[in-house]
């Protein structure tokens, strides 16, 4: 039993062991997420849903179906990676108010190692339910012309968004007092994207919210998402979109850093 | 002293949790925090394991100074509070290697350690079940054994038997008392005294964020007094002649018990029964007592508590 319990001569510093500890922390919440039926179902039934809900509901009386069709699948795929990442939130307020944050947090491990876990695995998460999403839109007559390249470009950006969304649920995840008040993100990346461009034209907006819609950094990664897909032009939008998702995503790594480090070192 | 803490003083808010504890256990000894709840102890173990800023005082682990460097301070010791501490979510193995990885040993010597700790927290049968299936007591040990993985030389301990059943504390017990047989150095945190007693080299009495008392189980009990003899009378009138010839003894009527101060001794026990004998007292029969820990307890926490827990008044607390 001594044996068992000599202090090992490891060292709990450096770039390797910070690596490896991040390593370890994002196969535990890979673990996690793949086992948590109901965030997992959610996040990939919600939005099938929706697409048929878009589709099939709304679509035949919005123009022809299949030019909506074309025009609402980027918003939804979107609207889904919002929702899925701002899930995050309540699995990090979870984890968050659990016992376990204190074991972790008495361990000499760097604290931003359990964040980016569960940010890996939102991203896991997403990909996963993105996939699915843009199955079921090919299946719903979604006839998008992009070649290789600009599904990789789509791709990206996406990536971009859900790991910019994904650090902001952490931090707020963290901040929140509980799993309750951690679901307010859910539900406004849920209401959010109703204002941009993604269900209907921002042109068709009355004017106090168009000009919402017009600003807000959903819109320009919808556009640039739509544009990559459909042809649709661009512009401006994928820089703007490049801009929003790396500015939160600084800000909001930066944050939950902090916020982790600050909440119980009281 | 492996652990030392010294002028410990911690207010949230206008309430003011510790007023000044000091405390210190030695290399392989176990020391029991003591007390009702809310004495604070959960808050003094919360900062010799650096969750929580004291607003003054010092800690050093193993000459660590805790307060100032946390995270060397953190390779040192492990913390099983009182939430579980375990993924419901990952199986017992699982959870156990993820600690052998996050203490840097390796991948095989994580799962060498994680089937060693199985093994000896008899828990390998349901190893590779996942942990939400477990019984309570199953959880506490894995919480346990997950705190050992990295090979800490102090352990903090946050009432490690709260919640579970008399069997699961008897198991609990037998297996703290392999740690400390096995080097160990424990700070434990308990409500209840039997535990103290029954785990701890040295006992800290805390009490409305002081240390009230402190010392062996054996040092405090005689700090409320000595040995006692508890005298059963058959009958009333017997009761009174008892108390005629012991002017201090304690009578309990309903009981028809006596209580007589004592020296523990085979001596005194006979001269007091010949003398009875002679009186002509009927005895029932004797039980010579030590005092127990509770009697401690109630001695020197009863009086302090009404006034103890006071919160400082808003402009003065410094």
């Amino acid at each position: 039993m001594t044996t068992a319990l000599a202090a090992p001569a490891v060292r709990h510093t450096g770039a390797r062991a910070a690596l490896s500890d991040r390593l370890t922390m994002s196969a535990r919440s890979l673990r996690l997420t793949s086992r948590d039926a109901d965030t997992l179902v959610m996040s990939i039934v919600l939005p099938v849903l929706l697409m048929a809900l878009f589709v099939y509901v709304f679509g035949g009386a919005i123009s022809g179906r299949a030019e909506y069709v074309d025009y609402v699948v980027p918003g939804i795929v979107l609207l889904c990676a919002g929702y899925g990442a701002a899930s995050t939130a309540m699995v990090v307020a979870a984890d968050t108010t659990s016992g376990m944050v204190d074991r972790l947090r008495s361990l000499p491990v760097r604290s931003s190692a359990v964040l980016t876990g569960h940010v890996v695995a939102s991203v896991a998460r997403n990909a996963l339910s993105t996939a699915v999403v843009v199955g079921a839109a090919l299946l719903m007559g979604f006839r998008p012309d992009a070649g290789p390249l600009e599904w990789l470009a789509t791709a990206g950006v996406l990536l971009l968004y859900v790991l910019a969304l994904s650090w902001l649920a952490a931090l707020l995840g963290v901040l929140a007092s509980g799993v309750e008040s951690a679901s307010a993100l859910s539900f406004l990346m849920l209401f959010l994207p109703y204002l941009s461009s993604a269900f209907v034209p921002p042109e068709t907006l009355p004017t106090a919210l168009r000009a919402v819609a017009e600003h807000q950094p959903i819109t320009p990664v919808i556009e640039t998402v739509r544009g990559l897909l459909t042809g649709t032009p661009i512009g401006s939008s994928g820089w703007l979109a490049v801009l929003w998702c790396g500015g939160i995503l600084a800000v909001a790594v930066t944050a939950a850093g902090w916020a982790y480090r600050r909440r119980g070192r009281t | 002293m492996l652990v030392e803490a010294t002028g410990l003083c911690k207010s949230f808010g206008a309430t003011r949790v510790l007023d000044g504890v000091d405390l210190s256990a030695a290399e392989g000894e176990v020391l029991a925090l003591l007390g009702p709840n809310g004495a604070g102890k959960t808050t003094i173990v919360r900062i010799l394991s650096t969750l929580t800023r004291p607003d003054a005082g010092t800690v050093r682990i193993a000459g660590v100074d805790a307060v100032r460097e946390p995270a060397r301070a953190r390779a040192l010791f492990s913390l099983t509070g009182q939430a579980s501490a375990v993924d419901d979510r990952q199986t017992g193995r699982e959870n156990l290697v993820m600690m052998g990885h996050l203490a840097h040993l390796g991948r095989r010597e994580s799962r060498r350690r994680a089937d060693d700790l199985l093994e000896r927290f008899d828990l390998t049968h349901a190893a590779d079940r996942r942990v939400q299936t477990w019984s309570g007591g199953m959880r506490r040990r894995i919480d346990l054994a997950m705190s050992l993985v990295g090979g800490p030389r102090v352990l903090f301990l946050d009432e490690p038997t709260t919640g579970l059943d008399p069997a699961g504390r008897a198991t609990m017990w037998d297996t703290i008392g392999d740690l400390v047989r096995g080097g160990t150095t424990l700070v434990l945190t308990t409500q209840h005294l039997e535990e103290a007693d029954r785990l701890a080299d040295r006992v800290v009495l805390v009490d409305g964020g002081r240390v009230t008392a402190s010392g062996t189980p054996e040092a405090l009990k005689t700090l409320v007094g000595g040995d006692r003899l508890e005298i059963r009378v058959a009958d009333a009138a017997g009761l009174r002649r008892v108390a005629d010839l012991h002017p201090a003894a304690v009578v309990d009527r309903e009981g028809r018990t006596v209580t007589l101060p004592s020296d523990g001794g085979a001596a005194h026990l006979h001269a007091v029964l010949d003398e009875l004998r002679a009186a002509g007292v009927a005895v029932d029969g004797v039980r010579s007592a030590r005092p127990t820990l509770d009697d401690v307890f109630l001695a020197l926490t009863r009086p302090a508590s009404p006034s103890a827990p006071q919160p400082v008044a808003a402009g003065t607390a410094a």
